[in-house]
C-alpha cells in the first residue's frame, strides 16, 4: 500500500463522480489537442507544397482559387490562359523558372495534370521505379496514385473529363504509365505527371465536334476552356496556370502589378493567399479553442466539487489517519495525487482522442482531397498541455484538501 | 504502561474536567466506568495525545511526552499507542486487509501481511480480508479494528466505548478477545465505558 493505491482507490470508489470529471478533462484536451494536430498538419502541407513558388499565374477569377486549385490541386482551375503569353514571362529578367500546368482530366478522381520535368524537380520528386515522362501520352503516377489504383509500369489507362471520377471517359486515346514516383509528401503523390502535350494530344480529336453538336455549342466550349484547351495552332495553345520563382525579391514588387495591369492573366501570390486563408480558419480555430478551454475549466470545477463533496464525507477517516499517525502534509500529498492521477488519466484519453479525431479526419480528407495527415508523435506543445492539466488537477485538489490543516481530529473522531 | 496525573481540559469555562490518577502497567488491564458527560472520551483522546491537557502530566514508557512537537506526538501515536473507537471506522475505499495494513504505513513499517492474515485468524475474520469494511458485520468491524490496533504492537492500547454498538454475545467475545491479544503482546489495555457488562471483566478499575 502506498499514497497512490489509496488515492487511487479513493478515484474508483467515486466511480461517478471521477468519470465526470475525467470526461471533461478528456474533451477539453482532446480539442485541444486535435486543433493543435490539424494546425501543424495543415501548416506542415500548406508551406511543404508552398516551397520555392512566388507567384502563380492563372486565368483571371479568385486569387486564392487560383492558389487552391494550382499548387494544392484541390479547388477548380480558375480557367484557361493562352501558352504565348506564360511563355513571354521566361523572358523577364526577373524571373527564374516558369513551370506551366494543364489539367482538367482525372483517373479514378486523381488529377492528371501536364507540365514539364521542371515540375517534379522542383519538389525534389524522383523517379522510384521507370522513368520520368517524355514523351506525348507517357504519365509518372505519384506513390498515392500508384498505391490506391494499383497501375504498374507498361499498363494503359483512359482518363475522364473533369475533376471527380464520374465525368465522360476519353476511351480512345489511352495514357500509358512509365514510371513512378518515390513519396515526397507534397502534393506530386496525389498526381499523375503527364507532358503538356498529352492534354493536348487528348482533347485533338474532339476538335471536330461529334455528329449533333453544333461548332457554337456554348456548353461544349465551356468544356473545352476548362479542359486546358485543345490547340487549334500552336499560336492557340492553352494552359491553366504556371508556377512562377523569381530571381530575386525585386520581382515580387513589379512583376505581380505588371501582369495584372498588361495581361489577359492575374498573378497571386501563395503566401499572400495562404495567410489569408489561415485568418478566415482562425476565427473558427479561436472559437473552438475558446471553447476547449472553458470546458477544461469546467473540468477543474468538476474535480473541486467533487473532491470538496468527497471531503465532507471523508472527515472522519481523514481524522482516523491521522489518529493513527498520519501527517497532514501526508494526507493532504494524498487529496493533491487524486487530482493529480485524474488529470493524467484526462491527458491520456485526451491525446489518444485527438489521434482518432485525426484519424477519422485524414480518412474524410484523403477521400475527398487525397490528402493524408500523419503524426502520432506527442508534438512538444502538447507537454505544456500536460503540464497545464496537471496544475488544474493539482488546483482543483489543492483548494478542498487544505481543510486538512485545520482538521480538528478529537472533535472530528468525538462527534461521529 | 501509562500513566497520568492532575489532568484538567476544557471546553468552555462552563465545561471544565478534572480527570483522576490513573496508572496502568504493561500487560495490565484497566476500566475506566462512567456516564455519559463525564469526559470518559476526553480523557481517551488526552491520553491518546489527540487533545493537549491545560495542565497535568502524562507519561508514557517512562517518558514524559506533553513536551514533545507535533511531528513527534504523530510518530509516538503511529508506534506505541493503539486506538479502538466507540464505532468502528476506516478507510471506505480500502479492503479489509489493507484498513489493517494502515497502521503499518503510516508508522513507516514494513507492511505484514502475515501477521495481518495470523490477527484476522484469530480474530475470526480470516475469510472476510479481500472485502470492504461496510460488508462486515459491527461485532466483524470492531474485531477488524482491534486486529488494526494491534499491527504495530503498541504498548498502549486505548479502547472507548468498544463494546456499546454490540449484542451481549458480541460484546463479550470482543472484549475477551482484546484482553487477550494486549495481553499477548504485552500493551497496557485502557477501557473506558459506560457499559455496565465490562463491570465484571476486570479487576483494576476507575470511576469518572
Amino acid at each position: 500500500m502506498n499514497l497512490l493505491k489509496i488515492s487511487w482507490a479513493n478515484i474508483k470508489d467515486k466511480k461517478l463522480n471521477s468519470f465526470l470529471s475525467a470526461l471533461l478533462l478528456t474533451l477539453g484536451i482532446g480539442m485541444i489537442s486535435l486543433l493543435l494536430l490539424l494546425n501543424k498538419q495543415l501548416d506542415e502541407q500548406f508551406k511543404r507544397n508552398i516551397r520555392g513558388i512566388d507567384m502563380v499565374v492563372g486565368a483571371k477569377g479568385s486569387p486564392l482559387q487560383l492558389i487552391l486549385s494550382s499548387i494544392y490541386q484541390i479547388d477548380a482551375p480558375t480557367g484557361n490562359v493562352p501558352l504565348a503569353e506564360v511563355n513571354k514571362l521566361k523572358m523577364n529578367p526577373f524571373v527564374k523558372t516558369v513551370i506551366p500546368l494543364s489539367m482538367g482530366d482525372n483517373y479514378r478522381g486523381f488529377r492528371i495534370v501536364g507540365t514539364t520535368a521542371q515540375y517534379p524537380a522542383h519538389f525534389e520528386a524522383t523517379v522510384a521505379e521507370g522513368t520520368l515522362f517524355n514523351e506525348t501520352l507517357e504519365v509518372t503516377l505519384g506513390s498515392r496514385v500508384a498505391e490506391a489504383t494499383g497501375l504498374k509500369i507498361g499498363d494503359t489507362f483512359a482518363s475522364s473529363h473533369g475533376l471527380d471520377a464520374e465525368g465522360d471517359a476519353h476511351d480512345d486515346v489511352k495514357y500509358r504509365v512509365v514510371g513512378t514516383f518515390a513519396p515526397t509528401g507534397a502534393v506530386v503523390d496525389q498526381l499523375i505527371l503527364t507532358d503538356l502535350s498529352s492534354v493536348w494530344a487528348i482533347h485533338e480529336h474532339e476538335e471536330a465536334p461529334p455528329a449533333g453538336v453544333k461548332e457554337n455549342d456554348p456548353a461544349h466550349e465551356e468544356t473545352m476552356a476548362m479542359l486546358g484547351g485543345a490547340p487549334r495552332s500552336s499560336e492557340d495553345k492553352e494552359v491553366t496556370s504556371a508556377l512562377i520563382q523569381f530571381r530575386n525579391p525585386m520581382g515580387l514588387i513589379t512583376l505581380p502589378r505588371q501582369i495584372n495591369a498588361n495581361t489577359s492573366m492575374q498573378s497571386a501570390l501563395p503566401s499572400i493567399e495562404i495567410d489569408r486563408l489561415f485568418s478566415l480558419l482562425g476565427v473558427g480555430i479561436d472559437t473552438l479553442r475558446a471553447l476547449a478551454l472553458l470546458i477544461i475549466f469546467i473540468a477543474g470545477v468538476s474535480v473541486f466539487v467533487s473532491l470538496y463533496n468527497s471531503l465532507k464525507e471523508r472527515k472522519y477517516e481523514m481524522a482516523l489517519m491521522l489518529s493513527m499517525g498520519a501527517t497532514r502534509s501526508k494526507l493532504f500529498l494524498m487529496l493533491l495525487l487524486e487530482g493529480l492521477v485524474l488529470a493524467l488519466v484526462g491527458f491520456i484519453a485526451g491525446t489518444l482522442l485527438s489521434r482518432v479525431g485525426l484519424w477519422l479526419f485524414s480518412r474524410a480528407a484523403e477521400q475527398d482531397y487525397h490528402y493524408t495527415f500523419s503524426g502520432l508523435t506527442l508534438l512538444p506543445e502538447e507537454l505544456y498541455l500536460l503540464l497545464a492539466a496537471l496544475l488544474i488537477g493539482a488546483l482543483a485538489a489543492a483548494l478542498p484538501s487544505l481543510g486538512i490543516y485545520r482538521l480538528n481530529i478529537s472533535r472530528t473522531l468525538a462527534e461521529d | 504502561m501509562i500513566f497520568c496525573q492532575n489532568l484538567t481540559f476544557s471546553y468552555s469555562p462552563q465545561k471544565k474536567f478534572k480527570f483522576p490518577t490513573i496508572r496502568c502497567q504493561d500487560g495490565e488491564a484497566l476500566l475506566i466506568l462512567g456516564q455519559s458527560g463525564r469526559g470518559k472520551t476526553t480523557l481517551l483522546h488526552l491520553l491518546a495525545l489527540l487533545l493537549r491537557p491545560e495542565s497535568g502530566e502524562i507519561i508514557l514508557n517512562e517518558r514524559p511526552v506533553l513536551s514533545l512537537n507535533s511531528n513527534e506526538i504523530a510518530s509516538l501515536r503511529a508506534n506505541q499507542i493503539g486506538i479502538i473507537y466507540q464505532r468502528p471506522h476506516f478507510v471506505s475505499a480500502l479492503s479489509v486487509l489493507d484498513n489493517v495494513l494502515m497502521p503499518n504505513y503510516l508508522a513507516g513499517r514494513k507492511q505484514d501481511k502475515h501477521k495481518a492474515a495470523y490477527l484476522a485468524d484469530q480474530l475470526g475474520f480470516g475469510d472476510h480480508l479481500d472485502k470492504k469494511t461496510h460488508q462486515l458485520s459491527q461485532g466483524e468491524q470492531q474485531r477488524v479494528s482491534i486486529a488494526r490496533a494491534l499491527m504495530n504492537d503498541p504498548t498502549v492500547i486505548l479502547a472507548d466505548e468498544p463494546t456499546s454498538s454490540l449484542d451481549d454475545d458480541n460484546c463479550e467475545r470482543v472484549i475477551n478477545l482484546l484482553q487477550e491479544q494486549s495481553a499477548r503482546i504485552g500493551a497496557s489495555l485502557v477501557v473506558v465505558t459506560h457499559d455496565q457488562r465490562l463491570k465484571d471483566e476486570f479487576s483494576n478499575q476507575v470511576l469518572l
